[in-house]
């Protein structure tokens, strides 16, 4: 019964292969979009601030780890249901996807994956329910696409670690409760562990003058001597293998996500089209117009039917790191294609927060560059298919 | 005490609706059904009663009269929070039928407080309550904005012209709500959707019913008229229109 109009495309019956399940997931977390997110979204996204009255409500509603277990707090759904869960929150925004990809994927994920009996005991729980928020420091000031690079570094003190770096762009920095942070022990060998906020030592700046992305907090990390008890390090994971199923995680749900926000583009660009009058015609009612919404919807049904098939390899266990960053690569450029030109259809009324469009355009220029850049991604399929890393 | 809320199947409110064998059958094909909006208020607000009212309210059941397909919306409400459902197999044609099925399985089973929506948002017969509690011989009220437990009985509020009446009723009743009874449908929750799997979804063979209507035919609203631009500037024209050819004035 909402009463923003809304038609997802689904050109190939996707539907049909949904479970009940799956479309009364999808059906909730948008009404919940509708009631929540869409009515005041653009004045966060103007003024550059977090809605964080939203965090708990996330929380109860299950958007946070919905495939972590339910002894651990989570909904103990299937990665489908989580792909859907990230497409109805992007479609909303990408800010607010982005929050629940980093508590999802990049947070309570390797606590699930990595961490030791207490600390899936004492962290996911609360953040499961968004009592505590999380965030995850792979990147650095002097390494982005190449975190392997990094600098930031534990020394071990016997009981404890002494922490020293730098991590930055950040995502839920300022917010965080508790942060993920990958870091070099002295064989060079990168660990993963848990730094409370309030630590001394560990401070948390905003990063100021984004573009994009404006409804999510993005900042640093700073660590200086930070003292890290041995219990908060992950137990069971050792090397750059850690992030990077952490980052797998993340860009399967953004694969998904972004469909959401090329979904809302689209509707909103023919729906306008089908009413905006020029020429005595509904400007729907011309070819280059169509020309657009045609290609729009291919590619759309296309990133649907990838992703589909993604979830299925992911809920048994098949999909590769390959596969993922494929996903990951085509499904952003395709919504961020979909935005510019949705955006043209709008005319002048199209550069306005009364419509959605340059929200969505602007906040997928971060979407392409996090979590692997478009270029990378390439790179990793070219790995895939040569046995040739062609990094460095 | 036990809630029973009646829920009815309904096409989403944005359905192009569209009928069959000359105009006689409702065309079901590509419809998103959802839970009667009224109904769901209902829902909300039974379990809201239960929340806040911890050990009084035992149990929430929604009972739904419909054919097999009706069961995702069944789910639906157990995902919101009711605790068990009854579906009676039956599609049914009217709402005599539907109150004469209902009567059935509260004879069956004592509830304490049964809701229904005042009406359904598809065929809005607004007689489905009023029926139900005449076959009982239950107290009603009709048009509910507000229900809450009082001590041993319950509190209800009703809208009236220029007021409200408030209304103290004993247990078993029959309360038909309106909207107002709750704020906003409460929305399931991931782990709500989860448990609606195995909650006990129990289904009933109907008992048989006479039908006392027949559909003759469905006729569509006349088409909404071009909306005519009128310059602000332009008042006499504006009457003139109003005046001439919408007639209000
Ligand atoms: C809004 C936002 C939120 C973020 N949130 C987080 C977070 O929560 N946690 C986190 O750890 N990180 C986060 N990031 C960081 C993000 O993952 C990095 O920005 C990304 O990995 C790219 O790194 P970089 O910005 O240093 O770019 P660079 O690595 O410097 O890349 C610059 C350009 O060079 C290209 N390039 C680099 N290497 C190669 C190569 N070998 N071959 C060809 N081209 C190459 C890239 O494709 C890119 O076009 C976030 C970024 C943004 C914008």
């Amino acid at each position: 019964m909402s009463e923003i109009q809304y038609n997802a495309p689904d050109y190939y019956l996707m539907d049909d292969l949904l479970s009940e399940e799956h479309k009364l997931i999808r059906e909730s977390v948008r009404a919940w979009v509708d009631r929540r997110v869409k009515p005041d979204i653009e004045e966060y996204f103007e003024k550059s601030k977090f809605p964080s009255h939203l965090i708990k409500e996330m929380g109860e509603n299950g958007m946070f780890g919905p495939f972590i277990p339910v002894e651990y707090g989570g909904a103990g759904l299937d990665y489908i249901a989580y792909g859907i869960i990230m497409q109805e929150l992007e479609r909303g925004d990408s800010g607010i996807r982005s929050m629940a990809s980093v508590q999802t994927s990049l947070v309570m994920y390797p606590i699930y994956a990595f961490g030791s009996e207490e600390q899936k005991k004492k962290y996911l729980p609360k953040l499961a329910t968004g009592e505590l928020i999380g965030c995850f420091g792979l990147t650095e000031p002097n390494h982005g696409s190449d975190p392997g690079g990094m600098i930031t570094n534990v020394k071990d003190k016997g009981d404890h670690y002494i922490l020293n770096g730098a991590k930055m762009w950040i995502t839920n920095s300022t917010v965080a409760d508790v942060a993920v942070v990958w870091a070099k022990d002295e064989e060079g060998i990168v660990r993963g562990m848990l730094v409370e906020k309030g630590t001394k030592g560990f401070t948390a700046p905003e990063t100021h003058g984004k573009l994009s992305l404006r409804a999510s907090v993005t900042g640093e990390l700073v660590f200086d001597d930070v003292i890290v008890p041995k219990e908060n390090v992950f137990p069971n994971v050792k090397g750059l293998k850690g992030p990077m199923s952490c980052l797998n995680s993340a860009r399967y749900g953004i694969a998904w996500g972004v469909i959401g926000a090329a979904m809302d583009c689209y509707d909103a660009a023919v729906r306008y089209a089908l009413e905006r009058k020029q020429f005595g015609k509904p400007i729907a009612g011309f070819q280059l117009q169509q020309k657009k919404f045609a290609e729009a919807l291919t590619e759309i049904t296309k990133a649907q039917l990838l992703v589909l098939r993604l979830g299925q390899l992911r809920n048994e266990g098949k999909s590769t790191p390959g596969q993922i960053s494929m996903a990951k690569r085509n499904n952003v450029a395709m919504a961020l294609n979909i935005a510019r030109e949705m955006r043209q259809v709008f005319g002048a009324m199209g550069i306005t927060n009364d419509f959605p469009i340059m929200r969505h355009s602007m906040n997928l220029e971060s979407v392409i560059t996090y979590e692997g850049t478009h270029d990378v991604h390439l790179l990793i399929t070219g790995l895939d298919i040569t046995g040739i890393p062609a990094f460095k | 005490m036990k809630i029973l809320v009646c829920i009815s199947n309904v096409p989403d409110t944005t359905t192009k609706i569209k009928f069959l064998n000359n105009n006689t059958t409702f065309d079901s094909a590509g419809v998103q059904w959802i839970i009667n909006p009224w109904d769901e208020l209902a829902l909300t607000r039974a379990i809201e009663l239960k929340e806040a009212h911890a050990g009084a309210i035992e149990n929430i059941t929604v009972v739904n009269i419909g054919p097999p397909t009706t069961e995702p919306t069944i789910r639906k409400a157990l995902a919101i929070g009711a605790d068990n459902a009854i579906r009676i197999n039956l599609d049914p044609k009217d709402a005599y039928s539907v109150a004469l099925q209902l009567s059935e399985i509260i004879k069956k089973d004592s509830f304490d407080i049964i809701l229904c929506g005042i009406e359904s948002s598809d065929y809005n017969g607004t007689s489905v309550g009023g029926m139900l509690s005449e076959l009982l011989d239950y107290p009603s009220v009709s048009a509910v904005s507000f229900i809450d437990i009082d001590g041993d009985q319950l509190k209800l509020k009703r809208e009236i012209d220029g007021g409200q009446e408030i209304i103290g009723i004993s247990t078993p009743f029959i309360g038909i709500v309106q909207k107002g009874i709750a704020k906003d449908a409460r929305i399931p929750n991931m782990r709500g959707i989860m448990m609606a799997k195995t909650k006990p979804l129990q289904v009933v063979e109907p008992v048989s019913t006479d039908l006392y209507t027949d559909f003759v035919s469905f006729d569509y609203p006349k088409a909404k008229a071009a909306c005519k631009k009128v310059d602000p500037e332009n008042v006499k024209e504006l009457v003139n229109l109003l005046h001439n050819e919408a007639k209000v004035i």
